[in-house]
C-alpha cells in the first residue's frame, strides 16, 4: 500500500509548516518586543523618528500588497496620503462642517480613502504597467494641486492645523504606542493576508496572470478588494501623518514621498511582509545618520533604486531567503502514484460530454479553425493531433475560453458555455495546463499547487484578514489537498522549494497537480510531453490514462505520435482548421491520407 | 479673449505634442516609455535660463548648448536605465530604472538650481503684442520637429533604418542593422527634442523643476490618445489637450481644469486603452 507513504509525507509537510511558521513569526516578534520598550530607551526626538516609522508603515503595508504582491506600480500613492491628512484635519476644525472627535474623523477618511483607492486603482485592471503608472502619478499631482487651490477649506498653501488625539494618546509617547498599536494590527493582518489564497492569488496574477485566469481567479474583484483595503489604510496613515506634524501644508507632501513608500518595498523584495516593513524603517531612519545629506536624500532614494532594480531585483527578501540557497537532490525522478488518485477525487460528480458543434475562428483572414465538430467523453483520453497551424491549441484555447469563437457552441452537458470567460471554466471544473509552464517561480512549489484549488476557500477576503475560523480551516484544507495533489504526481519531496529552481519537466508535472486541485471533469493539456525525456514521457502517458480512469476526460495536444497513440481512446487529426479525420487509434494509424500526410508510409 | 486663449492653447498644445514625441522617438527605438521624456522638458527651460540669462551667453549658444544637454541626458537614460533592463526577463523594470533616473535628475535640478520658478529670457527683442513670441515660438519648433522627422525618416538611410527597428526589431537586427547603435541615436535625437520643447515653452513655462512631472505626465496624454509611436496622432491629440485644457482653465478655473483633463483622460483611456488610433489585441497564450 501507498497510502500510508502520502500520509507520512503529509505529516511530516505539516510538521515542518508549523516549525517554518514559528521561523516566520520570530522576527515580528523581535520587531514587536523592541518596539514596545523603544520609548523607555531611546530620547524624545528618537521616539518622534519611530512615530514616523509606524505611520509609514500603515501606509506601505497597504501599498505592499498592491506593488509587492499584485506587482501594479502605483507611484503616486502619496495622494491617499494627503487625502487622509486634509480629511481628518479639517473635519477636526471644522473648516467645512461642525467640527467632529478626532478618532471618527479618521474612520471618515479610512472610508474615503477606501474609495479613493479604488478610483485611483480601478484603471489597472484595463491599463497596462506605465499607463497605470502615470495615472497614478497624475491623481498624485492633482491631488496636491486642489489642496492647494482649495483655500477655504485646505488653507491653502497656508495648510491648516492637524488633528490631536485625546488622552492617553495626546502626549508624544502616548501616540507613539497610538502608531505602534495600528501599525502592528497592520502588519498582523497584511501578514494572514500574504499567507492565505488571496496573497497567493495575487502573485499569481503577477506572475502568471493566464494561469491565474485558468485557476478561475478573478481579477477585478480581487485587485478592487485589495486597493479599497489599501487605501483606507493609507488614508488613515495620512490622518496619523496630519497628527504627527501637527500643522500641513501641500508641501508636506511631495512625490518624494511617494517614492520613499515605493522604495522600501522594492528595498525589502515582492512577496514579502518582512522585507517592506525592514525597508520602511531603514529609510525612515538612514536620513537621521547622514545629517549633511538631508537635502539630497530623494536623490539618494532614487539613486538608491535605480541600483536595486539593476542589481538586486529580489531585495532584502531573497538575500535573506537562506533556506532556498541549500541545494536540491540533483538526482531526482518523478514518479507519479496514480492510485492516490481516488483520493484526490473524493466524489466526483458525473458530467456528460464536452463538445464543439461548428466552432469557426479566423484571425483576419486565416481560418484558425473552420467548422469544427468534437466530442469528448468522460473518463476517455482524447488526442488531438495535427502540423503546425492546424488549429490543436486554438481549440484549446476556444474551449477554455481565452479565444472567442466566431461561429458556433461549446457545450458542456448541454449547455453552451458562455464565450471568452476564462475565469468561469474552473468553476465548472474544466482544468488546463499550457505549453510553457505558468508558474509563479517566486512562491514555493506547494504554494503553486495550492493556488490551483483558489476557488474552493469559502472565507472571506475580512476573514482572511482577520484570520477567523473558517478561513484557517480553507487554509488546512487547500494545504492537505496541495501535498495529496503533490504526492500523486511523484513531486511531495520538492513542496518546500522555490518553484523557479526546479527543471522543466518537475514544472510541467506541478502544472498538472496544480490543475488536478480542481477535481476537473475535463483536463485539457497543451503538448505536456514537451521537454520530457522518454522514460518521463511513459510515466506521463500511464498517468494521464488514470487521470480518465478516474472519470476524468482528458484532451492532450500533443506532436509525440508514440504518446497520443498508446494512450488515446480517441484521436482527431486537423488540418489547416479542419477535421482530417477521426476515430481509434487502430483507425487512424490505417487512414490513408493522415498515413500519407503525417506518419510516413 | 478668445483669441488669446486659442493662441495660448496651441502653444501649451504644441508644447505637449512635442514631449509626446519625445517619449514616441524612444518607444520606437526600444519599445520602453521612459519617464525622462518630462524631466528633459524640464531641463531645456533650466538649461536655456542658466546659460543665456545667468551666465550670459549669446542666444546660440545658450540654445545650442541647452539642446545638447538634452541629447546628453537621452543617451544617459539609454545606457543606465534602458539598455541593462532590456536584456532582462522581466523588462517591465524599465518603468522603475526610468523613473528613478527622472527622479534623480530632478532633484539635482532643484538642490543646484533651486526649487524656485526663475523667469525664462526673451530671446527676440520684440515687443510683447497679441501673437507673442511666447506663443510663436513652441508652435514654430513644433513644425520644425515634425518637419524634420519627416524629412529624416522618410529621405535619409539612418531615418529609414529606424523606421525598420521600430517596426521589427528581429528582422531589422537580421538584416544587420546596428540595433545598440541605433537605439542610442534615438535616444539622443529624443534628448533633444525633448530639450527643445522645454527651451521653447520656457516662456510660459519658467525655468522650474517641477516641471518634470507635470510634462511627464500632461507629455504623456497625447501618446496615449494619439497611439504608441504615432507622431501626427500625438500632434493632434496635443493641439486638442493644449485648447482643451486652456478652455477648461478659462470657464472652471485651475484646478478643476487640472481636474478635467485627468478625468477625460482616465475616461478615454477605459474606453479605449489602446488610444484612439489603432488597436491590437497582444496574443498571450
Amino acid at each position: 500500500m501507498e497510502m500510508p507513504a502520502a500520509q507520512l509525507h503529509t505529516s511530516r509537510a505539516n510538521v515542518l509548516g508549523s516549525m517554518s511558521a514559528i521561523g516566520t513569526a520570530l522576527p515580528f516578534l523581535l520587531l514587536l518586543v523592541l518596539g514596545a520598550v523603544f520609548p523607555f530607551f531611546g530620547g524624545g526626538y528618537w521616539s518622534l523618528i519611530a512615530t514616523r516609522a509606524c505611520v509609514y508603515w500603515v501606509l506601505v503595508s497597504g501599498l505592499n500588497l498592491v506593488v509587492g504582491f499584485a506587482g501594479q506600480i502605483a507611484i503616486g500613492w502619496v495622494a491617499l496620503l494627503t487625502l487622509g491628512a486634509y480629511t481628518t484635519s479639517v473635519l477636526v476644525a471644522g473648516n467645512a462642517t461642525p467640527p467632529l472627535p478626532p478618532y471618527l474623523a479618521l474612520a471618515i477618511a479610512g472610508a474615503v480613502g477606501a474609495i479613493s483607492g479604488l478610483i485611483v486603482g480601478l484603471p489597472a485592471l484595463r491599463l497596462r504597467t506605465f499607463y497605470f503608472a502615470i495615472t497614478t502619478l497624475g491623481f498624485a499631482t492633482i491631488v496636491t494641486q486642489v489642496a492647494l487651490a482649495w483655500q477655504s477649506v485646505t488653507g491653502g498653501g497656508v495648510g491648516v492645523a492637524g488633528p490631536i488625539f485625546p488622552e492617553p494618546f495626546s502626549s508624544p509617547t502616548g501616540f507613539y504606542y497610538f502608531c505602534f498599536g495600528l501599525a502592528a494590527i497592520c502588519t498582523w493582518m497584511t501578514a494572514n493576508v500574504a499567507a492565505s489564497r488571496f496573497g497567493r492569488a495575487l502573485t499569481a496574477i503577477r506572475d502568471a496572470e493566464v494561469a491565474a485566469e485558468a485557476c478561475g481567479i478573478g481579477k477585478p474583484v480581487l485587485l478592487t478588494t485589495v486597493f479599497l483595503f489599501s487605501g483606507a489604510v493609507a488614508a488613515v496613515a495620512g490622518g496619523l501623518f496630519a497628527a504627527l506634524q501637527s500643522y500641513i501644508t501641500p508641501d508636506a507632501f511631495t512625490l518624494d514621498l511617494s517614492v520613499l513608500f515605493f522604495i522600501a518595498i522594492l528595498i525589502g523584495g515582492r512577496s514579502s511582509i518582512l522585507g517592506p516593513l525592514l525597508g520602511t524603517i531603514l529609510l525612515t531612519v538612514l536620513p537621521e545618520f547622514a545629517a549633511p545629506l538631508v537635502a539630497w536624500s530623494t536623490f539618494l532614494y532614487a539613486a538608491l533604486l535605480l541600483a536595486i532594480v539593476l542589481a538586486i531585483p529580489g531585495g532584502i527578501a531573497e538575500l535573506l531567503d537562506f533556506k532556498n540557497r541549500r541545494p536540491i537532490e540533483s538526482d531526482r525522478a518523478i514518479i507519479p502514484r496514480p492510485e492516490l488518485l481516488a483520493r484526490l477525487f473524493d466524489a466526483p460528480g458525473h458530467v456528460g460530454a464536452l463538445t464543439l458543434e461548428a466552432v469557426s475562428l479566423s484571425f483576419g483572414g486565416v481560418h484558425a479553425i473552420d467548422s469544427l465538430d468534437l466530442e469528448i467523453r468522460p473518463g476517455q483520453v482524447h488526442g488531438l493531433i495535427g502540423p503546425n497551424g492546424s488549429g490543436k491549441t486554438t481549440t484549446l484555447n476556444v474551449i477554455s475560453g481565452y479565444y472567442a469563437q466566431q461561429r458556433g457552441a461549446v457545450r458542456l452537458d448541454g449547455t453552451t458555455l458562455p464565450v471568452f470567460a476564462r475565469e468561469r471554466r474552473a468553476h465548472m471544473r474544466i482544468a488546463r495546463t499550457f505549453q510553457t509552464p505558468r508558474i509563479v517561480g517566486s512562491a514555493s512549489v506547494l504554494q503553486n499547487v495550492m493556488i490551483g484549488g483558489t476557488i474552493d476557500g469559502k472565507g472571506t477576503f475580512v476573514e482572511a484578514l482577520l484570520s477567523l475560523p473558517r478561513h484557517r480551516r480553507d487554509e488546512a484544507k487547500l494545504r492537505d489537498t496541495a501535498m495529496l495533489a503533490l504526492a500523486t504526481v511523484g513531486l511531495e519531496r520538492l513542496a518546500a522549494v522555490r518553484a523557479d529552481r526546479l527543471q522543466h519537466s518537475e514544472l510541467r508535472f506541478i502544472e498538472i497537480a496544480r490543475a488536478l486541485m480542481l477535481r476537473p471533469a475535463y483536463l485539457l493539456l497543451d503538448e505536456p510531453a514537451a521537454g520530457l525525456s522518454a522514460e518521463e514521457i511513459k510515466r506521463l502517458g500511464a498517468f494521464l490514462l488514470a487521470i480518465a480512469e478516474a472519470g476524468t476526460g482528458v484532451l492532450v495536444v500533443e506532436h509525440h505520435p508514440d504518446l497520443i497513440f498508446d494512450i488515446c481512446h480517441q484521436i482527431t487529426v486537423l488540418n489547416l482548421g479542419r477535421k482530417l479525420a477521426a476515430g481509434t487509434p487502430a483507425e487512424i494509424r490505417s487512414h490513408r491520407e493522415v498515413v500519407n500526410a503525417y506518419l510516413g508510409g | 479673449m478668445a483669441i488669446s486663449i486659442v493662441l495660448s492653447g496651441v502653444a501649451i498644445g504644441c508644447i505637449y505634442a512635442l514631449i509626446g514625441i519625445t517619449y514616441n522617438v524612444m518607444f520606437s527605438a526600444s519599445r520602453v516609455f521612459s519617464f525622462t521624456a518630462g524631466t528633459l522638458g524640464m531641463l531645456g527651460g533650466v538649461l536655456g535660463s542658466l546659460f543665456i540669462a545667468r551666465i550670459g551667453m549669446p542666444f546660440a549658444a545658450g540654445f545650442l548648448l541647452a539642446l545638447a544637454g538634452g541629447a546628453v541626458l537621452g543617451i544617459v537614460t539609454e545606457i543606465v536605465a534602458v539598455r541593462p533592463v532590456l536584456k532582462r526577463l522581466d523588462q517591465h523594470l524599465y518603468v522603475l530604472s526610468t523613473l528613478a533616473l527622472a527622479l534623480m535628475v530632478q532633484q539635482f535640478t532643484a538642490i543646484k538650481w533651486g526649487t524656485d520658478a526663475r523667469p525664462f529670457p526673451r530671446l527676440f527683442d520684440l515687443a510683447r503684442g497679441g501673437f507673442d513670441q511666447q506663443f510663436w515660438l513652441p508652435m514654430v519648433a513644433c513644425a520644425a520637429v515634425i518637419v524634420g522627422l519627416e524629412l529624416l525618416y522618410r529621405r535619409t538611410l539612418i531615418g529609414r533604418a529606424f523606421v525598420a527597428i521600430a517596426e521589427d526589431t528581429y528582422a531589422a537586427r537580421a538584416l544587420g542593422l546596428p540595433e545598440r547603435s541605433l537605439r542610442m541615436t534615438s535616444f539622443a535625437l529624443a534628448g533633444l527634442i525633448g530639450a527643445l520643447a522645454g527651451f521653447a515653452g520656457g516662456e510660459m513655462l519658467l525655468a522650474f523643476f517641477g516641471n518634470a512631472p507635470l510634462l511627464t505626465f500632461y507629455g504623456f496624454i497625447p501618446v496615449a490618445l494619439g497611439g504608441m509611436g504615432n507622431n501626427r496622432g500625438a500632434v493632434v491629440a496635443g493641439l486638442l489637450l493644449g485648447l482643451f485644457q486652456q478652455t477648461a482653465n478659462f470657464l472652471v478655473g485651475g484646478i478643476f481644469a487640472s481636474v478635467a483633463v485627468f478625468t477625460v483622460f482616465i475616461v478615454v483611456l477605459l474606453v479605449h486603452p489602446e488610444g484612439l488610433v489603432g488597436a491590437t489585441l497582444q496574443r498571450r497564450v
